[in-house]
């Protein structure tokens, strides 16, 4: 079994490291420092960070002004409220007016487990997706995290980038290829292909392995690859894995393309777009098959 | 020196003659806000349409974006923007929509969407601070837009980082869409909370010129951010439109905008 490290703490390390090269990069926090792991950041760096308070709304729209001061803010907030109470301004102030703004939301999906509805995020992706102009990425785990920081300090592009809470089992070794816009096919294999994007992708590589089907990391839902997704409608047969209701994320986003250009047998894995079961993060995604037995076991069907 | 009243009643002509063009636009607090703009862009702002992008130019938010018109008409004048361009305010394809956005040249943000000026507003602040410039950012603000609570999140951050280089202005012509401010949703003691966040708060005649070159160029306090409550008069300038709720999104007929021009003591649309 491989690693398991936090997806988190290596933004966050990824980001102070290029803040030290960089000083226009700039972290905003909502009282957030803690769940972000951002103190290294703040205290070694206390110029180039701003602390918010819990205000996600002022805090999106004083990252679109210093971005208009020259400098690259990276916002960094629990994903359930920097995409829902915020909304507006990264629809205005960072899609609309294109600010270089970097939306980092953490502990996204159903990471918070317990806390329940108020703290889950598992619509961000189908707002977000639909914004002009902004990007949408969710790594699959550190050592992608750390490859993905890498190209958002290259990019002057509007992006919101998410990741969970817990520890997130390797996928990638240190360094690996990183292109927004650009899937990782992991696997070829014939049949079936599995597209999965952010934690969804461990467990759905383990799925594909004992499948023989084809695994795609589909990063970045915005801008989707398209070539990749009509690449994986190849196989036959295409299910899509995701911690996000199945109403708009990732799944969706591979059906617009598929029902319009290469209409084949499709699932979408994900949680159902109603109140979600109680318990842990990993007792949710048990509940709802979103581990790699639950994969193979949607996929069996999908086959037959 | 520079007519500045001379010059605002012309602005005044220009934004109605594109709102009349138009069949559309937001006459009453266009001209409430006008002497505020005019003072700023002609007399207080250092910016430079030769070089919209330099990092050191004064940052101006219209938070009220809806009031545009005014705003159109002064970075053509200033040459931000091509004079001819005025007429295809709100037509089919044209880049002067009813709320500025930042494609056309001299707008910083796109604004429209109440509340959000000041934080934005705040971040160009605090990015001069950060990055040692020494440029000034103003925010003018509507007074019914107060209603709005992310500007009290904004207001409690620009205290919080003594912001002294951000001056926000709120445009109080007393009048919103529905009826008088106060009907609405009341402001009432607005100096008082501004002060209670932390704001070095002035309130003046804000369609009077003198008065505003004075409050821009005076001393203040440092270590704070501040308020200008500008009282104004809602249509200023129109004698039809003044002080009326009605004229908030009214549109000129041909006959009112020939009255509009014999008011304001111009020959017309430059």
């Amino acid at each position: 079994m491989s690693e398991k490290h936090l997806v988190r703490k290596a933004f966050t390390d990824a980001l102070l490291a290029a803040a030290k090269e960089d000083e226009a990069i700039i972290a905003l926090a909502t009282d957030s420092r803690g769940s972000v792991t951002l103190g290294d950041f703040a205290n070694e760096l206390p110029l180039q960070f701003v602390e918010c308070g819990i205000a996600e709304q002022n805090a999106v729209g004083i990252a679109a002004g210093l971005s208009n001061a020259g400098l690259k803010p990276f916002v960094c907030s629990p994903a359930c409220f920097l995409a829902a109470r915020s909304a507006e301004q990264v629809k205005v102030d960072v899609g609309y007016c294109h600010s270089n703004v970097k939306l980092m939301g953490v502990s996204g999906g159903i990471s918070y487990g317990a806390l329940g509805t108020t703290h889950h995020s598992t619509q961000d992706i189908a707002w977000m997706r639909t914004i002009p102009g902004l990007q949408v990425i969710i790594p699959a785990d550190a050592n992608q995290m750390t490859a993905c920081v890498k190209a958002l300090c290259q990019s002057e592009e509007p992006a919101y980038v998410r990741m969970g809470r817990g520890a997130v089992e390797d996928v990638y070794g240190e360094n690996p290829p990183f292109h927004i816009g650009k899937a990782n096919r992991l696997r070829a294999g014939t049949g079936l292909a599995i597209i999965a994007c952010g934690e969804m992708v461990a467990p759905a590589l383990k799925a594909a392995d004992a499948l023989g089907a084809a695994m795609y990391d589909m990063h970045t839902i915005r801008p989707l690859d398209v070539d990749a997704v009509l690449e994986a409608a190849c196989c036959g047969r295409v299910l899509t894995v995701e911690e996000h209701c199945v109403a708009g994320g990732l799944g969706s986003a591979v059906a617009e393309v598929l029902c319009q250009r290469k209409p084949v047998p499709m699932k979408i894995m994900g949680l159902p777009n109603e109140p979600l079961y109680n318990g842990s993060s990993d007792e949710v995604k048990e509940h709802y098959g979103l581990t790699a037995e639950g994969i193979i076991k949607a996929a069996q069907e999908l086959m037959k | 020196m520079k007519d500045l009243k001379k010059i605002a009643a012309q602005r005044r002509a220009d934004a109605v003659t594109m709102i009349a063009n138009a069949g559309a636009g937001h006459t009453g607090g266009a001209m409430s806000c006008l002497d505020i703009l005019t003072c700023l862009y002609y007399d207080v702002m250092h910016i430079d349409a030769n070089n919209p992008d330099d990092p050191d130019r004064d940052r101006f938010v219209l938070s009220k974006g809806h009031c545009v018109e005014g705003l159109y008409a002064i970075l053509a004048d200033l040459g931000f923007i091509k004079k001819e361009e005025l007429s295809t305010f709100s037509k089919g394809g044209t880049r002067l929509i009813g709320h500025p956005n930042n494609k056309v040249e001299g707008i910083e943000v796109c604004s429209g969407a109440l509340g959000h000026g000041l934080s934005i507003g705040v971040g160009m602040a605090l990015g001069a601070k950060r990055t040692h410039r020494g440029y000034r950012t103003y925010v003018v603000m509507g007074d019914g837009e107060q209603a709005e609570g992310s500007i009290y999140e904004a207001a409690m951050s620009a205290a919080h980082y003594k912001l002294d280089n951000l001056y926000a202005i709120i445009d109080r012509n007393g009048l919103q869409i529905s009826g008088s401010t106060e009907e609405v949703m009341a402001l009432d003691s607005i100096k008082e909370k501004w002060e209670a966040f932390g704001f070095d708060v002035v309130e003046l005649d804000g369609n009077d010129m003198d008065a505003l070159v004075s409050y821009f160029h005076s001393e203040r306090p440092a270590g704070k951010p501040h308020l200008l409550i500008a009282k104004t008069v809602k249509g200023k300038g129109l004698p039809f439109a003044e002080n009326r709720a009605d004229w908030h999104h009214k549109v000129p007929t041909a006959e009112q905008l020939t009255l509009a021009y014999e008011a304001l003591g111009v020959k017309g649309a430059e």
